[in-house]
């Protein structure tokens, strides 16, 4: 079949470097993937095309790019799946890291990530007489993460780290769940109290906005938004709360438990905390703007009907999770 | 046509415009609404994060309801629809799991059976009602209108959730009611990603990064006005775009319409009845352009 690839390049090496985007018109296999298309660019048509790729079967994680604006491993995306109405694809560098060279991106940010999470076990406490236990059940779940290739799929697509490379990110975060969930990392309980309470600080855990673009691109279904979402909960589960996000958390359910809806004007006062005068009064502009364009939301909240039942229900199911 | 009506909470709080306009509209198309005043809000994913189950149990206890009324359930917000698909998502492949929920349903004497298929208005207008019937209705077309859309997260991501395979139209939903309603698409990337309001009081130096990202990068491609069937997107967008400028330190000054009030200029509602003047970014650039302004 027709197919024409749109590939965005950049040569560090030129007189004058700047991104340009090429176009490269031929015929592949009605099987091929863009892939197996990129690698025929750079075999028969141009030799300057620079990506990585090895193993072709999405277990290395080389050939993570973007494909029509989303990040993907081109070994594992079908070309017929991905052709617009005139057989076109768009391919792009991941986002986020730096380009080194067209397809090329600079994995360093997102190993200085990884690192920071210190991804390897750490027990504490006596060593056990034999080995470190660990039940299937417990391995069975993290395999759902350990199964994480280090593409960079899920960095290149953050829509945090987009404006804050500070940001931990999800491959990181991720990571650092594997070690929070594993049962023979932290205490006696397996519980890691020390990297919670490293992962609750600013640019962690409470950073993600849930925007759920890592699940979706993310080739191996590692979903490292539920992940962060899990440590978020281990966190407040742990005591470690005396942060904004679980706060908001805390009172999100306090909340609703009261009328049954969200209380926009008690909810920020809450995640900061009442007596956080600073920060309450940075609401203050916008609280009068809204004021005087009649966007205020009601003060009391009316409740929804036979409210009684919710706030039952509220209670049985967040009782266990406090014993 | 009648469905089970699910404003959601920001719809009658922070914006309180987007209720009244999404019921005017829901009239004049015939659209029936009965509301459930016994729903909750859905948890918008903040309450997921501290107890999915429990989260999971608000929405179930919602559709049960609306199987008790024998409809369907219309939303008006892409965050309370993402949640709610989602949290049907795992019932409805997980008969124990629901089985589980139900039991703590029993209580209130409320069961869900697994059929609801909650959709938001856009969904709505496109799968059900039909863009053609719509057209039709139209005594203003948005001429000469530069529209930018703006979906929000929850009703573009995860697919797997929200059905995209069976309803590959989705994603382009936006585009196709712009230009239904005979206005200019302006595409740009942007248009799936985050506002940022998620994590306005955690981090709100990164939240107003992105406010100013995407307004103004819709502004510098010429856009009229953003549309968004989220009132989410639109408290920060609209609200916080003020602030968002300033951090970036440029003009933005972009306006930002909820999608059903988009709709209702459209079938010549007033402004003031689709409550344009309570935005905070000003639409009189806009109106002008439609020869609104008096």
């Amino acid at each position: 079949m027709d197919v024409t690839i749109k590939v965005r390049r950049f040569d560090p090496d030129a007189d004058a470097p700047e991104t340009y985007w090429q176009e490269f018109n031929f015929e592949i296999e009605d099987t091929a993937t863009v892939l197996d298309a990129l690698i025929k660019i750079r075999e028969d048509m141009d030799g300057t095309l620079s990506m990585r790729c090895s193993c072709r079967s999405s277990i290395c994680g080389s050939c993570a790019m973007r494909i029509n604006g989303h990040a993907c491993l081109a070994c594992k995306t079908q070309a017929r799946s991905v052709m617009d109405k005139e057989n076109t694809i768009i391919v792009e560098p991941a986002g986020v890291m730096p380009v080194i060279k067209d397809l090329v991106v600079d994995f360093d940010l997102f190993w200085k990530k990884i690192e920071e999470v210190e991804p390897y076990l750490q027990p504490e406490g006596p060593e056990p007489e034999a080995e470190y236990a660990a039940s299937n059940e417990s391995m069975l779940h993290l395999s759902g993460v350990t199964a994480c290739i280090m593409c960079g799929a899920c960095v290149s697509d953050c829509t945090v780290m987009e404006v804050d490379p500070t940001f931990l990110g999800p491959a990181a975060l991720a990571k650092a769940y594997r070690f929070t969930a594993d049962p023979r990392d932290g205490d006696a309980d397996g519980n890691s109290i020390d990297r919670l309470k490293q992962l609750v600080k600013p640019s962690g855990m409470w950073d993600c906005t849930r925007c759920a673009e890592c699940v979706q691109v993310c080739p191996k279904g590692i979903a490292p938004m539920d992940r962060i979402m899990a440590l978020r909960d281990q966190a407040i589960e742990a005591g470690i709360d005396n942060s904004n996000g679980a706060r908001h958390a805390e009172a999100f359910v306090e909340l609703v438990g009261h009328s049954g809806q969200i209380d926009e004007l008690r909810l920020p006062v809450k995640t900061v905390g009442i007596t956080n005068i600073p920060a309450l009064m940075s609401f203050l502009p916008v609280g009068i703007r809204a004021l005087t364009h009649g966007k205020m939301p009601p003060i009391f909240h009316k409740n929804i009907e036979n409210v009684r039942n919710l706030r039952r229900l509220i209670k049985k199911l967040e009782e266990p999770k406090q014993e | 046509m009648k469905y089970a009506f699910f404003p959601g909470c920001v719809s009658r709080g922070g914006c309180p415009e987007l209720y009244p306009a999404a019921k005017m509209i829901c009239q004049r198309l015939g659209i029936e609404l009965e509301e459930m005043p016994g729903a909750s809000c859905t948890g918008a994913g903040v309450l997921q994060e501290k107890n999915e189950l429990l989260g999971d149990a608000l929405n179930a206890r919602t559709f049960a309801m609306a199987e008790k009324l024998g409809l369907q359930i219309m939303t008006i917000c892409s965050t309370c629809q993402g949640v709610m698909n989602q949290a049907n998502y795992r019932m409805q492949k997980d008969p124990e799991y629901l089985a589980l929920i139900n039991s703590h349903l029993a209580d209130e004497g409320l069961e869900y059976k697994g059929t609801a298929e909650p959709k938001h208005l856009l969904w709505i207008l496109i799968e059900d009602y039909g863009l053609d019937k719509l057209k039709e209705i139209i005594t203003r077309p948005l001429h000469g209108v530069r529209l930018a859309p703006f979906y929000g997260c929850y009703i573009v991501r995860p697919t797997e959730a929200l059905d995209i395979e069976q309803h590959p139209e989705r994603q382009t939903s936006l585009e196709q009611l712009i230009e239904t309603l005979g206005a200019t698409v302006i595409d740009f990337a942007g248009k799936t990603r985050c506002c940022g309001f998620p994590i306005l009081t955690i981090n709100e130096k990164n939240s107003m990064a992105m406010v100013a990202k995407h307004t103004s990068e819709v502004k510098d491609l010429g856009a009229d006005a953003m549309i968004t069937p989220c009132p989410l997107c639109h408290l920060n967008l609209d609200g916080y775009q003020p602030k968002a400028a300033a951090q970036a330190q440029r003009p933005i000054g972009m306006p930002i319409l909820h999608m059903p009030q988009a709709i209702g200029l459209a079938m010549g509602i007033s402004p003031k009845e689709l409550g344009l003047q309570r935005h905070i970014m000003s639409v009189k650039p806009l109106l002008m352009k439609l020869d609104l302004v008096g």
